[in-house]
């Protein structure tokens, strides 16, 4: 239940301008859907003008604080604010900050937000990404905080479905492998479910199954719909959207079951044949084996396209958080919670 | 079964039987520097069997949790030997300081300062969630 939005009230208030600028975001659910499509209108507007929103962000400073490892998340936001024109401050792995003498995430960022603009954080405990919200002078974007909240994956996500099919409604979103522990699974569901008119096909061995409460959120739509199954092959003609997640071995109690289970949910060229011309293959990566090299040559796969749309998207995040407009960005939405 | 009426102060009635010692932990009475009264197992025919509180002289107690730890119970006031008000808990939109999160992973549990707060995220359910992790609460 995190507080992000700092300047102009909470979505429950009724009719309300609401302003990303300023705020933080630990999680979307405090953005209101217009404002989400909004973002997704910035990032496609960002990359037909790259040259023209090169200086947006022109003196500005993003502080990375990662106190975990990544690749690809900590580079994307990086080179989004460089994109941007701003500069990147930070580190890279909790032995290179003072949390390896007993500092803690409030004095840390106070003390960030101090030299920085804006602040992404990536902490492997649970609701970090909360309490550097309420610490900071700065705003503050989650960039993952343990298996909770992983924001700007999921608006990477949503870019990259409206890249390939135009829209994210009225869709038919399969759900692949580890549905249990998949943090992007569950933001990715809540939020499509906000934007509505989704069929979902939540596709998982039995021991990873989708939890009881993210179904309870599909079902609280009224739009909104799912069915499960384990049968992946049974059920790819239908979809719009595949979304494949990686089976992880730690979460089985013996080998043959996860060896059984993980070979089951191989997305190769054989299954792509049963689906659509138009269906999108997403995937949040890193990759084990669960999508075939074979199939990166398909068009339908869209999951390198999806890392370069996390990265536009976060153009568009950092550039709203900041209140630096897109040279020649013109909206005529005026977003209303 | 006698026990001495109290003259200024509170009856928790309805306390599910045996839980009146946990119930005093979470409203943060220490049972060893106050005047009170339990009765435990006590007859109910609500309940079969129920635990009841008396607290007498207590100006601080936070009843505000009181439904979440306590979901059938019941306060009467109490002034001049007299109960001059009943009172029927809700369910408190936030739990602060009362519960800790019993995720490892959750940050209250290595971040020093932080205060335990949990709101309520389905009152059908009486759930409760963490605000920084959203792991449910669990008594």
């Amino acid at each position: 239940m995190p507080i992000t939005q700092q300047s102009t009230g909470s979505p429950s208030e009724g009719i309300e301008q609401f302003s990303l600028v300023g705020s933080s975001v630990v999680t979307l659910d405090d953005i209101p859907i217009p404002e989400v499509q909004l973002l997704l209108d910035k990032a496609q507007y960002i990359d037909e003008h790259r040259k023209e929103v090169a200086n947006t962000c022109n003196s500005r400073v993003l502080a990375t604080l990662f106190y975990e490892p990544s690749t690809r998340t900590r580079l994307s936001f990086e080179t989004a604010m460089l994109r941007l024109g701003g500069k990147v401050i930070g580190f890279a792995g909790a032995e290179q900050s003072s949390a390896t003498k007993g500092e803690t995430i409030h004095d840390t960022v106070k003390v960030v937000s101090q030299y920085a603009d804006l602040i992404a954080m990536r902490h492997p405990k649970e609701g970090a990404a909360l309490v550097a919200a309420q610490s900071s002078e700065v705003p503050v974007i989650n960039a993952g905080d343990g298996g909770h909240m992983h924001p700007t994956q999921t608006l990477a996500d949503l870019s990259t479905i409206q890249s390939r099919l135009g829209r994210v409604t009225d869709l038919t979103v399969g759900l692949c492998g580890d549905l249990t522990f998949g943090r992007t699974v569950h933001s990715l569901i809540s939020t499509l479910c906000r934007f509505g008119n989704i069929r979902f096909v939540l596709i998982s061995p039995n021991e990873l199954k989708t939890p009881r409460y993210v179904l309870d959120r599909i079902d609280q739509s009224p739009t909104c719909s799912y069915v499960e199954v384990e049968d992946l092959a049974q059920v790819i003609g239908d979809l719009d959207v595949l979304y494949m997640t990686r089976v992880q071995k730690e979460r089985f109690f013996n080998e043959d079951d996860y060896l059984r289970l993980r070979d089951t949910y191989i997305l190769d060229e054989a299954k792509m044949h049963l689906a659509k011309p138009s269906m999108a293959v997403l995937h949040p990566l890193p990759r084990v084996n669960e999508i075939t090299k074979q199939v990166d040559d398909d068009p339908r796969a869209a999951y390198f396209e999806q890392v370069r749309r996390g990265m536009l998207m976060r153009m568009a995040l950092e550039s709203s958080v900041l209140g630096d407009e897109l040279p020649g960005f013109k909206s005529n939405k005026e977003v209303l919670v | 079964m006698e026990v001495t009426s109290i003259t200024n102060g509170i009856i928790i009635d309805h306390v599910d039987a045996g839980t009146a010692l946990t119930v005093l932990h979470y409203l943060k009475v220490d049972p060893a520097r106050t005047q009170l009264a339990l009765i435990m197992n006590a007859s109910s025919h609500e309940l079969g069997t129920k635990d009841i509180i008396k607290l007498e002289n207590v100006g601080d107690v936070n009843l505000d949790a009181l439904e979440f730890i306590a979901p059938h119970s019941t306060v009467n006031i109490v002034r001049g030997g007299q109960i001059v008000e009943k009172v029927k808990p809700e369910l408190p939109e936030h739990l602060i300081g009362v519960i800790a999160c019993r995720n490892p992973r959750c940050v209250t549990t290595t971040e020093t300062g932080l205060e335990q707060r949990f709101h309520l995220a389905d009152a059908d359910r009486r759930e409760y969630r963490c605000d920084y992790c959203d792991e449910e609460a669990q008594r």
